[in-house]
């Protein structure tokens, strides 16, 4: 196994899934295969070649510093699960560490 | 968690005279570009609530980031100001980790190839165990980076505070607001004088961010905030110690405050035998301590990576030559400058920075008054006022021109300094402009002699013993008979007046 | 999903002249449209009409559309007809229906990228290509089905039920455009647009044998694309002809400012090059990499025949090796995953979709992890845990790190490859369209279909998918792909264009013909001859 199932749990964790035990079990396997696959791109010998993250090539790509009207709260909220006091209402935040 | 109580508590003092303290700064600045750093929304403070937001500050599906030109300008301007170098290819990075106030779940922030790199920032503490000798500090910076705001939370509770909050509301005015992070590299050998260093470098900061005109540096709106990160190590030691890093400190004195009580607090684990824990702390403005931010269940794993939807920042030597070219006389320059200019001494130039008020003893120089008296008037009177109403010397309801003039009244004996108090104090009561105040409350020096030559016959009656010594030549004793007409007066004479009457009658 | 947007009561039952001018109406391409409604033949109303009547005929069985919006449709059409009767010049695509993938955002209609998480979101802003669309006098028609967030190779991942491909309804359209390729091979619309990630419109055009086009990475704008890989994500169009493929494609196209990726530089003429439909003197490459072993017998041969057939034509065929080309998919799944589990970070139940387990017992972070489990489906969480691995301290130089440096060594074989010849040509796919289910839990199996299209999206070029002909083993069609480089999206046009003019003369036909209607689907078939003469002036 190249990922173990903790390992899958933690990155459940990470992604924010609740994932049930048996989804747990299935994704360890699948993750498993799947990373063993995708794993051949450490066979390339690709010493001093730079990566690329962007297929074509651009730089500077700047907006002047000119104000264009917002939504308008009514459009913001509009679509929102909870709102309270023109505000988005969150479940309680665990304290910021 | 470390339980204080069990420890004993160590002075600061016992505290820098056996450990070496390593003090480091990361400061957040809000730009004050006017739209956001990657849309056209207004960057302003308050503001209803969610009524300055768009798709793309909004974070919602399908909107896409375009940075801000002058975003980047400014903090090339601050890259440069520091000294630093300015990166021939800057790119924006994402910084994931959930969080609701961050509507992407995402910061693009910059990781390794930030904009500005290798720079350093001069300043000058006083060390009051030499007699306030001054003593200049390098502070290195380390990188300024760009990143974008997060939105605001309001905890509602019992607590109003994150702590038992029942449930939370999120604005998203905030969310998207260019910021700027400067990061020092660590500053050592400061010893006893780490709180100071860390204040003055965040005042010297603020003052040449205000100076290069980026952003409005209020530190009360948060507009400038610091996390700073403390360790110690033995004296001597080749090592340096487990850091910890305070989160948030809001205000000059604060940064001071929390620099000084992590010191203790880590010097008391060390005497301990105990380990100092790498964590985030948060400052207590009431207790001036820190506490422990929530312990960490794992590691945070921020999983940078180059964000996609922005293509790199590559400015051209011209540019950076053109954004260099428009640099102000920066603070340190213009403070030594000024001090040469208006004559004062190294000491008078501090009190002067740290009341605040050297614009506004510039700005009422240049309304007409000498520095003297500019410095006289905002440090003394003017100070008192605004430290007993907490505000900044700037908030005072009166203008350098307004202090110009009084200096001026006093000058040409419209008013003495007594009265000149009472000037000011009808300014700041909003009774009018100072010459206003002196009419409204009938301020005018009385210099009438009729008036004054009554009160002084009368002063000379009251006091014949004191009128003796003067007759036989002991002028000095007048000054007991001005201080007497004076009070007649109501304060109102012209003292000098008052004095050559009185001799004039007793020679 | 949408049952009371369906326009089946709304339609008045039409008599028999009116079923076969309707039915004559979805045969034709989208230029003898245009070139109709321009003319006055037919009202852009009447060609709306007849293409709804097709989706309420057929997308039971097809299903294609996540979302029909009659009413809208009607109203777009009615307001190209206003503007005709006013005597405004008309663009080369309006009155035209589209079927547009639900990926994009659209203010009138739901917007849901066949996720459960998104809810009944209604985006306050249109997309630049819905934007485009509109400002074309383009009529859409609806959003099609989709592989959830654009995940898949055959629409299964859909949340709400695959699309099923017109040539057999027991098999995928393909994916993850498979919405839209089925609804333009279905006759429900003659256009579709869609977006190509890592295939997603080549692969599900090659299967549904239809023509499908990745322009140039930034070519078409990505602003109010629901995000899958932001740095590989292309719109793109759908169509039955090489030429309505061309006239799409430029009306989506051009400059952004709204995304920082959009290529400032103008459209590359592609409507002309589909027009020249030549390819004497040119140079092609095949590619040895993208053939051989594990590809179906009948997509080689198929393919093989394009290949003589452009030699024919006046081309010279070449051999180019891509030799980094097999370390395309791994890196692909890499680097797709690592963006999506970012970009899909933002669907946590607080500012707008599905929102699970709020019950007032539950954090913030709780609520967002029910949220995402209950929201999204079991691809989507198996790319997302994929892509968070890949990233994590420790192992993004081994794995993201890495595949970032074989693209650019893929990258750097295209570019060896057009030093020496045009364009490069491959099968779009390994095989013909498989059967719904043989693949959905077996993720490594459908990876394989996107194999020949990933180098494309990793290196930026433009690729195009064109029907070559009927696989002899399955009677399923069979793509050929055609490559070109950046910012030369004319060529694929060109070429393309000169192989369908070819193979249609000797077929006799277009290859949709030769759908044969399968069980329960009303075959709106006519001989070619009557269509053309149907609109005798039309299209001349």
């Amino acid at each position: 196994m190249s990922i173990a199932r903790a390992e899958v749990a933690h990155l459940a964790r990470l992604s924010r899934l609740a994932l049930t035990d048996e989804e747990l079990d299935h994704f360890a396997v699948q993750l498993d295969q799947i990373i063993s696959a995708v794993a051949r791109v450490q066979e390339v010998a690709a010493e001093g070649i730079p990566p690329t993250s962007h297929a074509v090539p651009l730089a500077n790509v700047f907006r002047d510093d000119v104000v264009i009207p917002p939504l308008g709260a009514d459009k913001v909220l509009d679509q929102a699960p909870a709102v309270e006091d023109q505000r988005f209402r969150v479940p309680r935040i665990l304290a910021e560490d | 968690m470390t339980d204080q109580a069990t420890m004993n508590l160590v002075s600061f003092e016992d505290a820098v005279s056996r450990y070496d303290p390593l003090i480091g700064l990361e400061t957040h600045v809000e730009l004050g570009t006017l739209t956001k750093m990657f849309c056209g929304c207004p960057a302003r403070f308050g503001g209803e609530p969610n009524s300055l937001v768009c798709p793309v500050c909004l974070g919602l599906p399908g909107s896409l980031p375009v940075t801000n030109r002058m975003a980047i300008e400014y903090t090339m301007k601050i890259g440069l100001a520091l000294n630093c170098t300015i990166a021939d290819t800057a790119r924006f990075a994402r910084k994931n980790y959930f969080y609701p106030d961050m509507p992407k779940d995402y910061q693009i922030s910059q990781y390794d190839e930030p904009l500005c790199t290798d720079g350093w920032l001069d300043i000058t503490v006083h060390d009051p165990a030499a007699g306030d000798e001054p003593r200049p500090f390098r502070v290195e910076i380390e990188r300024v980076h760009l990143e974008e705001d997060t939105g605001k939370s309001m905890h509602v509770g019992s607590t109003g505070r994150i702590h038992g909050a029942e449930y939370s509301l999120v604005d998203y005015n905030r969310a998207g607001i260019p910021l700027v992070e400067i990061v020092t590299k660590p500053v050592a050998g400061t010893g006893a004088l780490a709180p100071e260093v860390a204040r003055t470098y965040v005042a010297e900061l603020r003052d040449l961010l205000r100076a290069l005109g980026v952003s409005d540096v209020r530190m009360e709106e948060g507009s400038l905030r610091c996390d700073v990160n403390t360790s110690l190590a033995p004296r001597g030691a080749s090592a340096w110690g487990t850091r910890t890093e305070t989160k948030n400190v809001n205000s000059l004195r604060s940064v001071a405050r929390a620099v000084r009580s992590e010191i203790q607090r880590q010097a008391a684990l060390l005497d301990a035998g105990q380990r100092v824990v790498q964590e985030t702390r948060h400052f207590n403005e009431e207790t001036g301590t820190t506490s422990p931010g929530r312990s960490k269940e794992e590691a945070q794993d921020y999983r940078y990576f180059p964000e996609p939807d922005l293509v790199p920042v590559a400015p051209s030597r011209d540019w950076v030559e053109s954004v260099r070219a428009q640099l102000p006389e920066l603070p340190g320059a213009r403070r030594a400058r000024l001090q040469r200019e208006w004559g004062l001494s190294e000491l008078d130039m501090a009190a002067l920075r740290n009341a605040g008020a050297l614009d506004l003893v510039a700005e009422t120089i240049a309304a007409g008054a000498t520095p003297a008296d500019a410095r006289k008037w905002w440090l003394s009177e003017l100070l008192r006022t605004a430290n007993k109403s907490g505000a900044e010397l700037g908030d005072l309801p009166i203008t350098p021109a307004d202090v110009a003039r009084v200096a001026q009244l006093v000058d040409s004996g419209v008013v003495n300094d007594r009265l000149a108090r009472e000037v000011i104090e009808g300014v700041l009561a909003g009774e009018g402009t100072p010459d206003e105040v002196v009419t409204g409350r009938g301020l005018v020096v009385v210099s009438d002699d009729t008036a004054l030559t009554a009160a002084v016959d009368e002063a000379i009656a009251a006091h014949p013993d004191v009128a003796e010594k003067i007759r036989s030549g002991k002028v000095a004793a007048a000054g007991a008979l001005v201080g007497a007409v004076m009070k007649a007066t109501g304060g109102k004479a012209d003292a000098s007046r008052v004095r050559e009457l009185i001799l004039g009658r007793l020679s | 999903m949408d049952d009371e947007t369906r326009p089946g009561e709304a339609m008045p039952a039409p008599d028999r002249a009116g079923r076969d001018r309707a039915s004559e109406l979805t045969r034709m391409t989208a230029a003898e449209l245009a070139a109709a409604i321009a003319g006055g033949q037919v009202s852009a109303l009447e060609v709306t009409d007849a293409h709804l009547g097709r989706i309420d005929a057929a997308d039971g069985q097809l299903h294609a559309f996540l979302h029909v919006a009659a009413d809208s449709a009607r109203a777009a059409a009615r307001a190209v007809d206003e503007r005709r009767a006013a005597g405004d010049v008309l663009g080369p695509l309006a009155g035209v229906p589209l079927a547009l993938k639900d990926v994009f955002t659209t203010t009138d209609m739901p917007t849901t990228c066949a996720s459960r998480i998104l809810g009944r979101w209604r985006p306050p802003y249109d997309a630049t290509v819905t934007r485009r669309l509109r400002q074309a006098g383009v009529v859409l028609l609806g959003k099609t089905n989709m592989d959830e967030f654009a995940m898949g190779s055959s629409t299964e991942n859909s949340a709400f039920g695959p699309s099923r491909n017109p040539w057999d309804l027991a098999r995928v359209p393909g994916g993850s455009s498979g919405g839209s390729s089925a609804a333009v091979a279905g006759f429900e619309a003659p256009l579709g647009i869609g977006t190509d990630t890592g295939g997603s419109i080549r692969q599900p055009a090659a299967v549904c044998g239809i023509v499908g086009v990745k322009p140039t990475y930034g070519g078409s704008s990505r602003y109010g694309v629901i995000a899958f890989a932001s740095s590989l994500d292309t719109p793109g169009p759908l169509a039955r002809t090489v030429l309505d493929a061309a006239l799409l494609h430029e009306a989506i196209s051009g400059h952004d400012p709204c995304d920082s990726t959009s290529v400032d530089a103008p459209v590359p003429p592609v409507v002309a090059a589909a027009r020249q439909a030549d390819v004497s003197g040119l140079r092609i490459g095949v590619v040895p990499e993208l053939s051989g072993e594990g590809y179906q017998p009948g997509v080689l041969a198929r393919f093989n025949e394009a290949v003589e057939l452009l030699e024919s034509l006046g081309a010279k065929i070449v051999e180019v090796s891509c030799p980094h080309f097999s370390y395309a998919l791994p890196a692909y799944y890499l680097i797709a995953p690592s963006e999506c589990s970012s970009n899909l970070a933002r669907f946590d139940g607080m500012r707008y979709g599905l929102r699970a387990g709020d019950d007032g017992t539950h954090s913030a972070e709780e609520v967002m992890s029910l949220t995402r489990a209950a929201g999204f489906g079991p691809e989507v969480k198996r790319r997302i845990m994929l892509g968070t691995y890949a990233l994590s301290s420790g192992y993004y130089d081994a794995y993201y790190g890495k595949a970032q440096q074989v693209r650019t060594l893929i990258t750097r074989d295209f570019e060896a490859a057009f030093e020496q010849v045009d364009v490069l040509i491959s099968p779009t796919t390994p095989t013909t369209a498989f059967p719904i289910g043989e693949r959905a839990d077996d993720p490594m199996a459908m990876y394989l279909a996107d194999l020949c299209t990933i180098p494309s999206n990793l290196a930026g070029n433009a690729a195009l998918s064109l029907p070559c002909g009927l696989a002899p083993e399955d009677g399923l069609p069979v793509g050929l792909q055609i490559m070109a480089p950046v910012l030369a999206d004319d060529r694929v046009y060109r070429v393309a264009a000169a192989v369908e003019a070819a193979l249609t003369q000797r077929r006799g036909g277009p290859l949709l013909d030769a759908i044969r209607g399968p069980a329960g689907l009303p075959a709106p078939v006519l001989p070619t001859t009557a269509r053309a003469s149907g609109h005798g002036g039309s299209s001349a």
